[in-house]
């Protein structure tokens, strides 16, 4: 390995542990200081009882909705600096560090090339509906990124340039969108796990395949891998995870103070010794669910940035094996040896003849 | 220019409820939202003491902060209005607001929210001062009538104060003088910045 590469490779792991760290640290903040509701109190109120009104006491109150009796609520002061801040910034510059590694990557790169000349005999990488599955998710999840961006960002970026009428115009179609696309996004979810969890599972050859980094790297090394390699089983698991954390906190903002879910998983994770604040008001799951939706939105997203790229441009032949469903065998060959064996014995005794008239004809 | 603030005086506050009462009519607030409320602390308790409250027009509003489309604007006497055609009911600034201030009637899907609601300081909105679509959206426009909110001129024990921030904050220290006792301005502190 050269001394760029390393170097190169060095920063790579250094920017993905800090973006995982940033990640990290604003939800943990972000638990932490919203449920302890005595945080940034000034020391204005004098007795006892106005010290409760200034933390959040409930009074009593004729409406039949018990959160008016709160009088005053601080968290959403401190829901404002997260939202506001780290979130919207780590936010944007995840998501700019990672256009300009792939950038980088490319230009160093390039587009990672078909070894050797192709058999021009295709087998089925993805029939059907695993073609659907995947494209259902990917065009309801780009519809959910677009919308769910606009709500963070389009305020600084979009309306100095159409103005507040048309943005809200947009903006509010945005919402009724993202409302109703996350149904499409939720049964993409399920139906990709069904179909693909089998062939996500660790192995040994992932191990090997890690070793040898995947053959991003280099067009000499070519690491064997099954249906999917680690990457691919990552990425998997990384959508499976984060897509059904950013379902259940995207339900509770679609029905408000419905679906209370962070009390309760603070109280599980507190069985490992978190010391999270379990007893949270209904006010505090929405400003949690509302934080943990956008830091998960923008982590996948960010990711999805590479997987787009190594999909698209990143790599020959990688785009067609979820486009047509059919791949060369010399690029299963290439890039997944141990699969690519079972698949030809199976498409010599299912295909056998079409893939031979087309090798005449070639 | 005055500086428009509500001022609750907690020891004088008998929750007769006539605020709400006074601003659900002369707004024509629809069921279920309400602009202004009264809280009763410690109820049956010694040292039992009842506050209404609304919007307090904060200085550095979070509503304001937090919404991504930018609805929100403050007027030069200190008033925080919403442009209800903009607002796309998203409920942030809800969960942004100190004071449960703003409301929304149930609309659509899911529980979804309408456009948000919340009380004006008697000041209307954008539309053009004292129209029929003004009042349809945002209910009276007193100030522009040379008025003060009404929950406040209704207050039957004048607990409830509301105008200039000096005339409010004179009144309500006159009054403490006099008595020797106040809970004190309460909210100003977290709506106004701890200057005030």
């Amino acid at each position: 390995m050269s001394q760029q590469l390393r170097s190169f490779l060095a920063a790579v792991g250094l920017i993905a542990a800090l973006a995982a760290a940033g990640y990290v640290a604003v939800i943990v903040g972000a638990a932490t200081v919203i449920g302890q509701s005595e945080t940034g109190i000034e020391e204005s109120a004098k007795s006892d009882g106005w010290r409760g009104v200034r933390s959040g006491t409930a009074g009593r109150v004729s409406i039949p909705d018990p959160q008016a009796g709160v009088l005053i609520q601080s968290e959403g002061e401190i829901w404002r600096s997260i939202r506001n801040g780290p979130v919207t910034a780590a936010g944007a510059w995840s998501m700019f560090v990672m256009l300009i590694l792939l950038a980088v990557f490319y230009a160093w790169r390039g587009r990672i090339p078909l070894a050797g000349k192709p058999t021009r005999r295709e087998v089925v990488r993805f029939n059907g509906i695993e073609r659907f599955a995947h494209w259902m998710t990917a065009a309801s999840f780009i519809v959910l990124a677009l919308s769910g961006l606009n709500l963070l960002y389009g305020r600084y970026l979009f309306i100095p340039v159409v103005g507040k009428e048309a943005f809200a115009v947009v903006t509010e179609a945005g919402k009724f969108l993202h409302n109703f696309v996350a149904f499409p996004f939720m049964a993409g979810l399920v139906l990709m796990f069904v179909l693909w969890v089998r062939h996500n599972v660790p192995t040994r050859v992932d191990l090997q395949w890690l070793r040898l980094g995947g053959g991003l790297l280099s067009d000499r090394h070519h690491p064997a891998a099954e249906r999917f390699n680690a990457g691919q089983k990552a990425i998997f698991w990384i959508v499976i995870l984060g897509g059904v954390s950013v379902s259940l906190s995207g339900v509770a903002l679609l029905m408000p103070f419905a679906f209370p879910i962070f009390g309760k998983t603070f109280a599980f994770l507190n069985l490992f010794g978190f010391g999270l604040p379990d007893v949270l008001t209904p006010m505090q799951e929405m400003q949690l669910a509302q934080v943990w939706h956008a830091v998960v939105s923008l982590g996948l997203i960010v990711v999805m940035f590479a997987h787009i790229y190594i999909g698209t441009i990143g790599m020959e032949g990688a785009f067609q094996a979820m486009g047509s469903g059919k791949v060369d065998t010399a690029w299963a060959e290439q890039h997944h040896s141990l699969w690519a064996a079972n698949a030809e014995e199976s498409v010599a005794d299912d295909d056998a003849v079409p893939a031979a008239a087309r090798e005449g004809q070639g | 220019m005055a500086r428009m603030k509500f001022l609750c005086d907690a020891d004088r506050c008998i929750e007769c409820n006539a605020c709400v009462t006074a601003c659900k009519n002369e707004h024509e607030v629809p069921w279920g939202v309400n602009r202004r409320r009264v809280v009763t602390i410690n109820d049956g308790q010694p040292g039992e003491r009842s506050i209404s409250t609304a919007c307090m027009h904060c200085s550095d509003a979070p509503c304001m902060a937090v919404c991504p489309v930018d609805c929100f604007y403050q007027t030069d006497e200190g008033v925080v209005l919403h442009d209800k055609d903009l607002c796309i009911g998203c409920g942030y600034c809800f969960y942004a607001c100190p004071f449960g201030a703003p409301q929304y009637p149930q609309a659509g899907n899911f529980g979804g929210r309408g456009k948000m609601d919340k009380c004006t300081f008697c000041a209307g909105g954008p539309k053009e001062d004292g129209s029929e679509e003004e009042f349809a959206l945002y209910g009276r426009n007193r100030l522009a009538e040379g008025k003060l909110p009404l929950c406040a001129e209704m207050c039957s024990t004048k607990a409830l104060l509301a105008g200039d921030a000096d005339t409010v904050s004179d009144i309500y220290r006159e009054r403490v003088t006099a008595r020797g006792f106040g809970g004190g301005v309460w909210g100003w502190n977290t709506a106004y910045g701890s200057d005030t």
